[in-house]
């Protein structure tokens, strides 16, 4: 087990290398270029944008571009007022060093800014994320147990028109729903807010927080509960027909215990994989429901960040996306051979 | 073995209803011009109408018929989503096929950038791609046309196949026929050709449907999002984004756009999952692919 992980670490390391030098490739080689977003106007005199180019290094051929954007230039010397004479030592350290430079609107250290909204993310898409599986496994199962029967005809058919629903119009409808149409007998007010994180008047506490996270994980969530409930339904049915489980039934073990001990746990397997696949659509997913219900997470700066062609900003929310998406992905892998013995350390 | 296939797919319901509702799809969007109302014509008179005969799903802002506009935005994101599927599949089987036929050093680079592109958040990219192309005017790419949009989205699309293809030659490489036609002197190419790709034509095309799908939902959530198709083009996604600012007193510029997403990936999915029951003897190899 220890070489199959330190083989994995390696081509690990190796994906994330191939990796940076495509959103490297990306950025760099796309007409226009990272300088586009710089100096907020369209229209710069060209001596100027030359000027500009020196100041920021991008009049240095690629393969020093990226090498910089990597390790940093305080071991060279640069064109700090873009005059094209050398001044003083570089100051970035490289996005290896932690150093990924200054967001282009606000000025402040893009980590800053990330650090700020992260939590935010993971608190509305971990809320999502678990309220779907809580549903999806208990849905997937059961319809797997009583195949055919009409609630399993019921899961099979929301499982299609939830995966169909675009979750920007499912927002949408539920902000139509139960903030515009439906009201709170009792108050006449809405039933839902709109959006946000929590009430801007009152002090903390967490029925309001729980109040403004139903319309966002609802919008967020349907979509997941409809591919799990399907994605377990369909491994639940591999396992039902395997010969442990007539094994187990043989040895005289409940029915209950036969399905849940021997066979749910089998068939929870694949999900660990699933899960770490899903990743990077979870992340899409925020962009959209942080957007449509004032969120203030990742997904909106990142949404923001692309409005005002924020590169460094932009830059920084990719490679570490993409870090993560990696990282999850040899977590699952080597969780994966950890739960099912079958799979050999190869 | 189409006259099979043909056979099952009649048997599942779902996928019947579905063909019906996306071919009535694609014939009002075909049929469209002949709709009394233009476009891109404002009314200022009838802006911001009820749905109502005249109107069925009301009018905009600007007054223009909100239904010619969707189906119009129909045009738009289904060519889209068949220009996505193209270039998806012209990028993924030859990469599927060479990894699969080849194996080795070739397979192994190949399937390293295919992993290496799923580990991409794809969407994010599209979103950068979309925001930095809209402002750019280069010949044939200019402020996200159709083009652009579906190039920069089939850019990012083609994983699947490759995958897929891979696994299907990986398991026919090894099949008796497949070493009948090389001990009789079939060549390399020949056999790929005449032989294996033939054969793979199936589970392709459920991934292909499938996959038409997916890419109308990104290029509508692009668009939601303002990075996609500019408008005044219509795409259902920029349309729905337009209704943003309106919908809570004008319900019907939001339900609608969302609507006709909705219709079209749901009867896209249940067309893809007959074809795959249909195609029945592959269905392991696009288990393999997916996984």
């Amino acid at each position: 087990m220890g070489s199959y992980i330190a083989r994995r670490l390696v081509q690990t390391i190796g994906m994330m290398f191939l990796l940076s030098v495509i959103l490297f490739a990306l950025v760099n080689l796309v007409p226009g270029g990272p300088l586009a977003g710089q100096g907020q106007s369209r229209h710069v005199r060209p001596e100027r944008a030359e000027q500009l180019k020196r100041q920021f290094g991008l009049d240095k051929p690629l393969p020093l571009q990226y090498l910089i954007w990597l390790v940093g230039n305080d071991w060279m010397r640069v064109d700090n007022d873009g005059d094209g004479v050398l001044d003083s030592y570089g100051t970035r350290k490289g996005i290896l060093r932690g150093d990924f430079g200054y967001s282009f609107w606000t000025r402040e250290p893009v980590l800053k800014e990330i650090a700020a909204r992260l939590p935010n993310t993971i608190y509305l898409m971990g809320t999502t994320m678990l309220v779907a599986l809580a549903i999806a496994i208990p849905f997937g199962v059961i319809s797997a147990i009583r195949q055919y029967s009409a609630f399993d005809i019921s899961v099979t058919t929301f499982s299609f028109a939830g995966q169909a629903i675009p979750e920007f119009w499912l927002g949408l409808l539920l902000i139509l729903v139960f903030y515009v149409w439906l009201k709170n007998p009792f108050t006449g007010e809405p039933l839902f807010p709109p959006g946000g994180m929590y009430s801007l008047d009152s002090g903390f506490s967490l029925g309001d927080r729980l109040w403004h996270l139903v319309l966002p994980v609802t919008a967020g969530a349907l979509g997941w509960i409809a591919w799990y409930s399907r994605f377990l339904r369909s491994s639940m049915l591999d396992v039902v027909h395997q010969d442990y489980l007539r094994t187990a039934r043989a040895k005289g073990l409940s029915e209950r215990s036969v399905l849940y001990r021997h066979g749910l746990r089998n068939a929870l397997i694949p999900l660990v994989t699933m899960l770490a696949l899903d990743l990077p659509y979870l992340f899409a997913g925020a962009v959209f429901i942080e957007m449509i219900f004032a969120w203030p997470g990742m997904g909106r700066l990142y949404y923001q960040a692309a409005l005002q062609r924020d590169y460094p900003l932009l830059m920084a929310i990719l490679v570490i996306g993409a870090g993560v998406i990696i990282l999850s992905n040899l977590l699952a892998d080597i969780l994966y051979a950890y739960l099912d013995p079958r799979i050999r350390y190869t | 073995m189409s006259a099979l296939v043909w056979r099952r797919f009649r048997r599942h319901p779902g996928a019947i209803a579905g063909s019906i509702t996306f071919s009535l799809i694609v014939l009002a969007v075909l049929l469209v011009p002949l709709s009394p109302y233009d476009p891109n014509t404002s009314q200022m008179a009838e802006r911001l109408q009820p749905p109502s005969w005249q109107h069925p799903m009301g009018t905009d802002a600007l007054g223009r018929d909100l239904l010619t506009r969707v189906l119009y935005g129909g045009r738009i994101s289904l060519s889209v989503g068949l220009m996505v599927v193209s270039i998806a599949l012209l990028i993924g089987v030859p990469i599927g096929a060479v990894a699969g036929y080849s194996s080795g050093r070739l397979d192994s680079i190949l399937m390293r950038t295919t992993d290496a592109f799923l580990a991409l958040p794809s969407f994010l990219i599209l979103i950068l791609l979309g925001a930095i192309l809209r402002e750019i005017d280069i010949p044939m790419l200019s402020r996200n046309n159709v083009f652009t949009i579906a190039i920069v989205i089939g850019l990012f699309s083609w994983m699947t196949f490759s995958r897929l293809v891979r696994a299907i030659f990986l398991t026919m490489r090894e099949m008796d026929y497949i070493a009948a036609s090389r001990s009789l002197g079939g060549s390399g190419l020949w056999i790929v050709l005449a032989h294996i790709l033939p054969n793979s034509i199936g589970p392709i095309i459920v991934a292909a449907t499938l996959g038409l799908g997916y890419a109308i939902i990104e290029e509508s959530g692009l668009s939601f999002l303002g990075f996609g198709i500019q408008p005044p083009t219509p795409s259902w996604g920029n349309l729905l984004s337009n209704a943003q600012e309106q919908f809570i007193k004008y319900p019907w510029l939001a339900i609608f756009p969302g609507l006709m997403i909705f219709l079209s990936i749901i009867s896209i999915n249940y067309i893809g999952d007959g074809l795959r029951d249909a195609v029945d003897p592959y269905k392991v190899l696009i288990k393999v692919g997916d996984v």
